[in-house]
């Protein structure tokens, strides 16, 4: 298929993957609110400082007040990471490769994107944030389900599997890094069960509490962590996350799953290969922040090479220009 | 809603009305339809096929407004329908028409017999901005230039048809047509049905096998693409479309690129060869080695790999000298020429203003006459004397004198009239036809076409850029 189809077509699942957790961010803030209501300003400002947008936050708004917060991150068009900007990201994508995916998936896309610029949308995302957040996901998941069912299963649905696997596998690193954070004060209550409000809303947010509790009973932030980086089954989890994208790589590249032939394949097995055989134990030993930042910064190594292998034929013809 | 009771055709020739009341033959199930209508319908109906079209995505981006801002391209639910007899006159002029048109071009770049009798003034062919000199002695594949035509008709007064324009280049709106029939399908299923409207669904095959007849030799399953200057064309979604409808390839200038005297396209594997282009991108912008070297959206090298024979585009590059507007005033000359008999469908009166005379006539005459740049098209560049102001007409009189090479007039028509839903009521609304022929193996007419209607009251600008909207059209 064409390089630059295949980029689209790949950067459009991961806006909409990314639009989904941003959805998720806010709500497992809205969860914890309910739970201990706390000085206004506080409770949002974290949420900002992980999206590593700060200083573009405090040039235009004066507070941290939710409805602030909501608004940088729901209906934000100079912010690039907002639901909104994902989403109209998202769909200029998908018009550029409406004859590759079905027109369920378009005409769910476009509509998913021309609802949130109605008007009456931000009165509802701040009069019934639990609601409006709750739709951001289930029409994500729509999508994916339509993308599943309507569409073949051949190299352009691998590429777009593979950009819903690492833009996932990316956000719920962050998730659980800055809550692991926010929420432990102190290691050696690592094994304990505190707070257990809190972790609640940690696994809710990655839709992994009815999962978690069926392994792990007690909510430890040990076990917490555990899940959501090493569990192979949970499909939200990073380790099941970097294998479904692998399986999508060699299905693309036509290779078997024990060779590597190309640079995205070396890298993303790579990191699937650690993920294996590494332990939590280890992970916190080493320092979870260090891990997952760590973790982050390969996951943007695999996207390079997936460009450098798929996207970007400039090495071979120089006289061509190619953006992305 | 006040429906066909008040509804006057007025001093036009009314395409679906004979007079207050009284239907034409082919229009009688419809407006007995709407007729009976609960009142309040006729409008919920056309707010939910404005909303099936929002839904389906079939927009076009507004320059110049804010961000985000896409607008459908406005439809009216009230269809236009062309009697089997007005239909029979049309395909037979078309055919005509553009195999004279094909004939004239394949002349004029090689033998240039046409200009040695004198029929078409030679200067005039090598002073039009759209004569490609690099197309000189060159043949494109089984001959054929203009592949793809969509020919603006009028009908005046009298009720007769003329040609207006001949659209040789990258006419567009044929996706419209084929999305307002879905719409109105679902608008009106019973009167459709009833109506035994011909169908237009099979466009895109039959487009197919026009490109699909332009592969080089030897090739066994060609690699087909249609080439789009980008999303951000106000055209993208019928490239997109036609791309889809036609299982193949859309491509972008950036996709593809010369390599060892073929196309190439870039795809995940590699290169891959193309084949056969069906390029929606002006010849300015194709290849920057050959034309504009600012182009960004063409192919470098790509006319020499076309002129060696290893890729066949469609339209042909050089096809525009046939849709000078001024060229076109000897279009009857051409049929003649070409054909041996006369033109089965007539040109509109134009006067030419590089002819001394008809200057003269013209510059006289600006308050009655419509003038029109020779490679202007979307309705730029043109006077409608009656509606123009005093300094307007001085505009244009110095324009036309300091270069009247460059324009030709014509008398204003009275263009007919379709009923339109106009707030609460049906008004009549000028309109124009624009039927799309294909030349591949044969001469295909689609049976219907785009009509377009100048939604504000008493314009004759049927233009979608000037606030014109479209209609479906039925051809019994």
């Amino acid at each position: 298929m064409l390089s630059r189809v295949a980029n689209s077509i790949y950067w459009m699942c991961r806006y909409i993957e990314r639009a989904e957790n941003v959805a998720r961010f806010i709500s497992v803030n809205l969860n914890l609110l309910l739970d201990m209501p706390m000085e206004e300003g506080k409770h949002w400002k974290p949420l900002i400082i992980t999206t590593g947008d700060q200083e573009l936050y405090d040039k235009h708004y004066s507070s941290y007040a939710q409805e602030s917060v909501l608004r940088f991150l729901t209906f934000d068009r100079q912010y690039p990471n907002s639901i909104i900007s994902c989403l109209a990201a998202a769909r200029e994508n998908a018009r550029s490769i409406r004859e590759i995916i079905s027109s369920e998936m378009w005409e769910h896309l476009n509509n998913f994107y021309l609802e949130l610029t109605d008007e009456g949308r931000s009165d509802m995302a701040f009069g019934e944030p639990h609601r409006f957040y709750k739709i951001i996901q289930m029409r994500s998941h729509l999508f994916t389900g339509l993308m599943e069912d309507t569409m073949s299963h051949g190299e352009a649905w691998n590429f777009a599997r593979m950009g819903i696997m690492i833009e996932r596998a990316d956000k719920t690193s962050r998730i659980l890094d800055v809550k692991y954070f926010m929420l432990l004060p102190r290691a050696e209550l690592i094994n304990s069960a505190i707070d257990n409000i809190q972790w609640t809303a940690v696994l809710k947010s990655a839709s992994a509490f009815e999962m978690y509790r069926k392994e792990h009973h007690r909510i430890t932030p040990r076990n917490v962590a555990n899940f959501l980086i090493f569990d192979s089954r949970f499909p939200r989890s990073i380790c099941h996350c970097v294998s479904s994208a692998m399986i999508c790589l060699h299905r693309i590249s036509g290779t078997t799953s024990d060779a590597a032939h190309n640079l995205a394949e070396k890298r993303l097995g790579r990191l699937e290969a650690d993920l294996e055989y590494t332990d939590i134990d280890e992970v916190i030993d080493q320092g979870m922040h260090e891990y997952l930042d760590n973790l982050q910064v390969r996951l943007n190594q695999v996207d390079v090479a997936v460009g450098a292998t798929f996207f970007n034929l400039q090495p071979l013809i120089d006289s061509v220009t190619q953006e992305q | 809603m006040d429906t066909f009771n008040h509804y006057e055709p007025g001093d036009y020739y009314d395409e679906l009305m004979e007079s207050t009341g009284v239907p034409r033959p082919g229009a009688r199930l419809l407006v007995e339809k709407i007729e009976s209508l609960p009142p309040g319908d006729l409008a919920l109906r056309q707010q939910a096929a404005e909303a099936l079209l929002l839904k389906m995505g079939i927009t076009f981006n507004v320059y110049g407004q804010t961000e985000g801002t896409e607008k459908i391209f406005p439809f009216d639910i009230i269809p236009r329908i062309v009697s089997s007899r007005d239909w029979h006159l049309i395909e037979n002029g078309l055919k005509q028409r553009i195999f004279a048109l094909n004939a004239f071009i394949q002349d004029v770049y090689n033998e240039k017999k046409i200009l040695k009798d004198k029929v078409v003034p030679e200067d005039l062919i090598h002073s039009s901005r759209t004569y490609r000199k690099e197309c000189e002695g060159f043949t494109p594949p089984r001959g054929i230039w203009c592949h793809v035509t969509g020919t603006d008709l009028v009908r005046d007064k009298d009720g007769r048809f003329y040609v207006l324009e001949d659209n040789l280049r990258c006419p567009s709106g044929v996706s419209y047509v084929l999305e307002n029939r879905q719409v109105l399908k679902r608008t009106f299923p019973q009167v459709f049905e009833a109506s035994q409207v011909r169908p237009v669904d099979d466009y895109p095959t039959k487009l197919l096998e026009t490109l699909s007849h332009l592969a080089p030799n030897l090739v066994h399953a060609p690699t087909i693409g249609v080439l789009t200057p980008g999303m951000y064309n106000s055209a993208y979604f019928e490239h997109s479309f036609l791309s889809q409808q036609m299982g193949v390839e859309l491509l972008e200038g950036q996709d593809l690129v010369v390599s060892d005297g073929f196309v190439h396209m870039l795809t995940t594997r590699g290169l891959k060869r193309v084949d056969v282009l069906y390029r929606r991108i002006d010849d300015d912008f194709i290849d920057p080695e050959v034309f504009r070297p600012d182009s960004l959206l063409g192919v470098p090298g790509l006319m020499s790999v076309y002129k060696a024979g290893r890729i066949a585009m469609a339209n042909a590059p050089g096809t525009g000298i046939a849709d000078d507007k001024v060229i076109y005033a000897y279009v009857p000359k051409i049929i003649k020429y070409y054909t041996g008999s006369e033109p089965i469908l007539s040109n509109v009166p134009t006067y030419i203003c590089r002819d001394e005379k008809d200057r003269a006539y013209v510059l006289e005459h600006l308050d009655e006459l419509v003038v029109k740049a020779a490679n202007e098209s979307g309705g730029y560049g043109m006077l409608v004397g009656p509606h123009a102001t005093d300094e307007e007409r001085k505009e244009f009189a110095e324009k036309i004198m300091a270069e009247p090479r460059n324009y030709m007039a014509q008398p204003t028509i009275s263009l007919s009239r379709v009923p339109t839903i106009v707030g609460d009521s049906i008004e009549g609304r000028h309109v124009d036809l624009r039927p799309y022929v294909l030349f591949g193996d044969d001469i295909y007419v689609m049976p219907g076409g785009l009509t377009r209607v100048a939604l504000k009251k008493g314009s004759l600008v049927v233009n979608s850029s000037q606030g014109g909207g479209s209609k479906d059209t039925w051809v019994l």
